[in-house]
């Protein structure tokens, strides 16, 4: 026998991908947002001191102006709640249902492309192009924050100046962990992907979970409850900026996530495995 | 997925969630009431009290036992909490009414020796009775003492006055009670303060009630007591009688004589037993007897409320018992020092700030490990102290603090104009954390002679954009004896506090002249202020290190490892591709390609498509599957190609058998119900990529391909652009891609005009001709009569008929192909039923 090449090469997968526009706008998305945000901070109307959170709280709009990093850090604070989250669940929910409604789903399994094999690829690239989102997102916002409001060093109400280097690790560790919260969505919309043929269907499943479980984490009379919903943790990552990092509720928050992520994969593997394609 | 198999990712997932989320237990006790005697009733009657206890038990025995002492105004029924959680531990706990409380008889002595911390000495020798106390020698239980404020004195006392206890903890309280009232915070004096109105009077008013309702006017309180009260509570003053009684009811007189391991805890939101003397009792002891084990800790809460901590104070107990009453040899189960630092962190629950703890191997004291010097500028000022004392500043307010506290640690404070002296800093360049008394030296005098000015220093925070906080609402309460038109200069010590000060924050020290919880002088005058040194002394401790609650990353460490390997087997089993099967294996898979046997499929809602088909298809022909819609061709072929699996019976290709995603199928190229094409790619990208995507090894002879698909110049032109009929000559394009020895085309002459279709024939002939084998599904029997040397025919999910087109028609007779057809189905034309 000759050994084969994988089918369905992640490369292959990426160019697939890649080429559709809607990975363009994601992208071009992401890089809108800073400006967008610059824009308003410069050209809007002033604000006494910031806000938006209320004193207290912990004011990253108002620090948003101190410099790149800042900057950086206020973008990922603005984005994680809806914006990463509609574009980790297009990528991962649109990635199999798109295939059947474009009948292509039948032609690559006849190829035949392994059943886990091809969702191993489409998870993969959905995965990497989230990933290079989140990436994109902080890059551009820390470059743009340089150019607008200089090379201020990291600070926050309770910790900081931060030293470059450390800035670089705690926003690059905050990536990571927004990447890494947003799984749960991702197994989600995925699990969706491989059930339903519609796309808007999965990626919605997933955003819909999310803002429900935001709702009921709003509502204080579920008590302890809250603590289990999958969105408790998703704001964590303010525990990288603490002078000491706050390991406790960035630990659940990614143990929750990814166990859960862990479980929808395998639920979606599983129902792969057996599932009739009659699209 | 292998059953079994499938049980363990699902099991070691649930684990896995298990290990995250493990509830705790909780216990519970029944206590016995018991009933215990004291001390002497009073100086001049030596009848006992009788004071009410309950013993609670733990499991094992004998036991060490802990004796749990109430704050003042309460008694031994809001113990029952902390009582139960030390029993669980394994002690025995006996919480009791101190005398003039609960049921209690006797009255109140404000723990004085001769009466309170006798009756704990009976208490101690009541225990030695009990046979579940273990005894270090008779009459000598193992003993520990614990409580807070009123019982947080006692438990000093008690361990001063008596060598049987053998551990103490002692929470928010005294160390003497003359500069707990009358607070002084000028460095180093010995004068009077300035009298705590509202808290003194507060704290005396829960006794003044008896029991039964009625009012005296000494309610539960001693003579001597009563008549101390009273007179200082008018005149703001002590008598040197009142002074000696106060004194021996403070820890101060004895923390000399106290030998057993001590935790001292204060709690930072207190402004009624400050800091200053958790800090006194600490020092004390330590100064005395240097090898008692000590430590402090500075906590949240406090008189004024503070943010809750119970939970953590309530451990460090336990665990400060568990070593010293159990006698475990290792070291010391707390740190000689642990502080929480409100705001020492951003919760990441509600972005709020929050208290993180921090700990030190030594304890600081007051004024930290090391000093900074920030420089405070600000003119000399004068201030006015308002006639009849009013109005004035309100910070902490006894009673209400709780309610008052909106933010962990910090407060706005009401104050007035004229009434404030203030010297700023300039914003910080780096953050620090303040942990313990500032000290500043000012310089004041009055403008006229004055016999009792009353002051109130305070550190307040200035943030970048102007709001002001003032640390738990402290204020540093100054009393001067004489003060005159001549400047006199002083030492303040300021609260004792434990706050972060971000870079860009300023600090401000406030000299006022008012506070609403102290007794002030109504007569009206001004003082003027000055800084007499630039600076003030900030206290800091640079060697506190957080604790992390948990075991930081380590968890990370071992679950996201373990899911990875969980969907990485997941996903390497069954993915990969095996090699190409070798074109031949036997005789029959090479004269046989496919071999279809009793297939049947009945989808979801019992629709059965396919009913026991049986045939093959030989190598080299043209083979035409035929039927009305809804006979089941399709169905079949979807089976044949592996995506959908047969209710019953086998398909074997080459001689292999069919499963999802079979490798047999790498030799087989189909165009099953109309194409599919990424949209988005133009025709020429969606066959290269389509290739590549199959992993297919060899040559897709793409040119050839796409000869026949014949797309001229459309073929750079995206898919989304095509018409049906380019679309479907693309898909068959598609198919034929790498010259697989089975074609399998449903309907392929979908959207073809007549020339295309009669070229299409020509080429799936041509295609056979070279010993490949292609299958052709089609409704339109003269279609397939023209192209077809074998057909299967099959109506409503069975077969009706196999074979070659030839033989078929000679058996009966002359005639179409259609002809034969009409002939076997009769009218039954109804499809999809």
């Amino acid at each position: 026998m000759k050994q084969l090449g994988h089918p369905l090469p992640i490369r292959v997968e990426f160019r697939r991908q890649l080429t559709r526009k809607r990975t363009l706008v994601a992208f071009l998305l992401i890089v809108a947002l800073p400006l967008i945000v610059v824009a308003a901070v410069k050209f809007g109307p002033s604000s006494d001191g910031g806000g938006g959170f209320g004193d207290g709280d912990l004011d990253l709009v108002g620090l948003a102006t101190a410099g790149g990093w800042n900057f950086a850090l206020t973008m990922v604070f603005f984005a994680s709640g809806f914006l990463l989250l509609i574009l980790i669940a297009m990528f991962c929910g649109d990635t199999v249902a798109s295939e059947a409604s474009w009948s292509t789903l039948r032609y690559l399994l006849i190829s035949p492309v392994p059943r886990r094999r091809l969702l191993f690829s489409k998870l993969t690239v959905a995965l990497i192009l989230s990933a290079i989102s989140i990436l994109i997102l902080i890059v551009v916002s820390y470059l743009i924050g340089l150019i607008a409001f200089g090379s201020g060093a990291l600070s926050t109400p309770t910790a900081g100046p931060f030293t470059e280097t450390e800035a670089f690790l705690r926003i690059f560790a905050i990536g990571t962990y927004v990447f890494l919260s947003l799984l749960f969505a991702a197994g989600i919309a995925f699990l969706m992907s491989v059930i339903t043929d519609i796309p808007l269907a999965a990626v919605g499943t997933a955003v819909v979970v999310v803002i429900v479980s935001n709702i009921l984490g709003a509502i204080e009379a579920l008590g302890a409850l809250r603590e289990w919903l999958p969105t408790n943790f998703a704001n964590a990552w303010i525990g990288f900026l603490n002078e000491d990092i706050e390991w406790t509720d960035i630990n659940r928050g990614i143990s929750y996530s990814v166990i859960s992520f862990m479980i929808l994969i395998t639920i979606a593997v599983l129902k792969f495995d057996r599932k009739d394609i009659t699209s | 997925m292998h059953p079994i198999r499938r049980l363990i990712a699902v099991g070691s997932a649930v684990v896995l969630l298990g290990l995250v989320m493990s509830p705790s237990a909780s216990a519970e006790a029944n206590p016995e009431a018991v009933t215990i005697t004291g001390g002497p009733l009073s100086a001049t009657d030596p009848n006992p009290v009788a004071l009410d206890a309950d013993l609670y038990l733990p499991n094992q025995m004998p036991a060490p036992a802990i004796v749990l002492a109430h704050g003042f105004g309460g008694d031994k029924t809001g113990l029952a909490e902390q009582a139960e959680a030390l029993t669980s531990a394994g002690f025995v706990v006996l919480a009791y009414s101190a005398r003039g409380f609960g049921t209690s008889t006797g009255l109140i002595s404000v723990n004085s020796p001769d009466f309170e911390v006798a009756d704990a000495a009976r208490i101690i020798d009541y225990l030695a009775t009990r046979p579940e106390v273990e005894l270090d020698s008779p009459n000598d239980p193992v003993v520990g003492f614990a409580g807070g404020s009123y019982g947080g004195a006692l438990s000093l006392l008690i361990a001063g006055y008596d060598n049987r206890v053998d551990a103490l903890a002692s929470d928010i309280t005294w160390n003497d009670l003359e500069s707990s009232l009358f607070g002084q915070s000028i460095d180093q004096s010995s004068e009077l303060g300035a009298y705590k109105d509202l808290w003194t009077g507060f704290f005396f008013s829960r006794g003044l009630v008896n029991s039964d309702g009625q009012v005296t006017n000494c309610g539960r309180f001693s003579p001597a007591w009563c008549d101390a009260y009273i007179q200082s509570a008018q005149s703001a003053t002590l008598t040197y009688d009142h002074a000696q009684l106060m004194r021996a009811s403070s820890p101060q007189s004895i923390t000399d004589q106290i030998t057993a391991p001590a935790l001292i805890t204060g709690g930072q939101a207190d402004s009624l037993f400050p800091l200053a003397q958790t800090n006194a009792n600490a020092q004390q002891i330590l100064a005395a007897n240097p090898q008692t084990p000590v430590a402090v800790m500075w906590h949240g809460m406090g008189h004024d409320g503070g943010t809750n901590e119970r939970e953590r104070l309530d451990l460090a107990i336990t665990q400060w018992f568990t070593q010293y009453l159990f006698k475990q040899e290792n070291e010391s189960p707390l740190p000689a020092f642990d502080v929480s630092i409100p705001g020492g962190s951003v919760s990441t629950q509600n972005a709020r700030p929050q208290s993180v703890n921090a700990t030190t191997n030594f304890y600081p004291g007051l004024f930290g490990s090391s000093q900074q010097k920030i420089v405070m500028a600000g003119p000399e000022q004068t201030i006015i102290a308002p006639a009849g004392g009013t109005p004035a500043t309100i910070t902490s307010v006894p009673g209400l603090g709780g309610a008052l506290a909106g933010l962990a640690g910090s407060f706005a404070t009401t104050s007035f104009p004229g009434q404030s002296a203030f010297f700023q800093s300039a914003p910080l360049e780096q953050a620090l954390t303040v942990v313990g008394s500032s000290q500043i030296s000012i310089a004041i005098s009055s403008d006229r002679q004055v016999l009792d000015a009353v002051l109130f220093a305070s550190l307040q925070v200035v943030s970048a954009n102007g709001r002001t906080t003032l640390p738990q609402a402290l204020v540093a309460p100054i009393r001067i004896d004489q003060l005159t038109t001549t400047p006199q200069n002083l030492t303040l010590d300021l609260p004792t506090i434990v706050a972060p000060v971000s870079a860009g924050d300023s600090l401000r020290v406030v000299i006022s002249s008012t506070d609403m919880s102290y007794r002030l002088p109504t007569d009206q005058r001004l003082y003027t202020i000055s800084m007499a040194a630039p600076a003030v002394n900030l206290p800091l401790v640079s060697e506190l290190s957080v604790q992390s609650q948990e075991s930081g990353v380590v968890w990370l460490f071992v679950l996201i490892p373990v899911a990875l390997l969980v969907l990485l087997i997941l996903f390497i089993t069954r993915s990969r591709s095996v090699g190409v099967p070798e074109p031949v294996q036997s005789d029959a898979a090479v004269q046989i390609p496919l071999h279809v046997s009793g297939l049947s499929k009945t989808y979801k809602g019992g629709y059965q498509a396919v009913n026991d088909v049986s045939f093959d298809v030989p190598a080299g022909v043209v083979l035409g599957l035929l039927g009305p819609n809804g006979a089941g061709k399709t169905t079949t072929m979807r089976m044949i190609m592996g995506l959908i699996s047969p209710t019953e019976g086998e398909i074997e290709l080459f001689g292999e058998k069919v499963t999802f995603g079979a490798p047999a199928l790498q030799q087989v190229g189909a165009l099953i119900e109309g194409p599919g094409f990424l949209p988005h790619l133009t025709g020429q990208m969606n066959l290269e990529l389509y290739w590549r995507s199959t992993g297919r090894p060899g040559d897709p002879f793409i040119e050839e391909v796409l000869e026949i698909a014949d797309l001229g110049s459309a073929l750079d032109r995206k898919v989304k652009a095509y018409s049906q009929g380019m679309r479907q000559r693309l898909g068959i394009a598609q198919a034929m891609l790498g010259k697989p020895h089975l074609l399998v085309l449903d309907e392929p002459t979908n959207g073809l005009d007549p020339p295309q279709i009669m070229e299409m024939r020509s080429v799936m002939k041509a295609y056979a001709a070279t010993g490949r084998t292609v299958i052709v599904s089609s409704h339109m029997l003269s279609e397939v009569e023209q192209t077809c040397s074998h057909v299967v025919v099959m109506h409503r999910g069975h077969l009706i008929a196999t074979g070659e087109v030839s033989e078929l028609l000679r058996d009966r007779g002359d005639g179409s192909l259609e002809e034969l057809f009409m002939e076997m189905i009769g009218t039954d034309l109804t499809v999809g039923k």
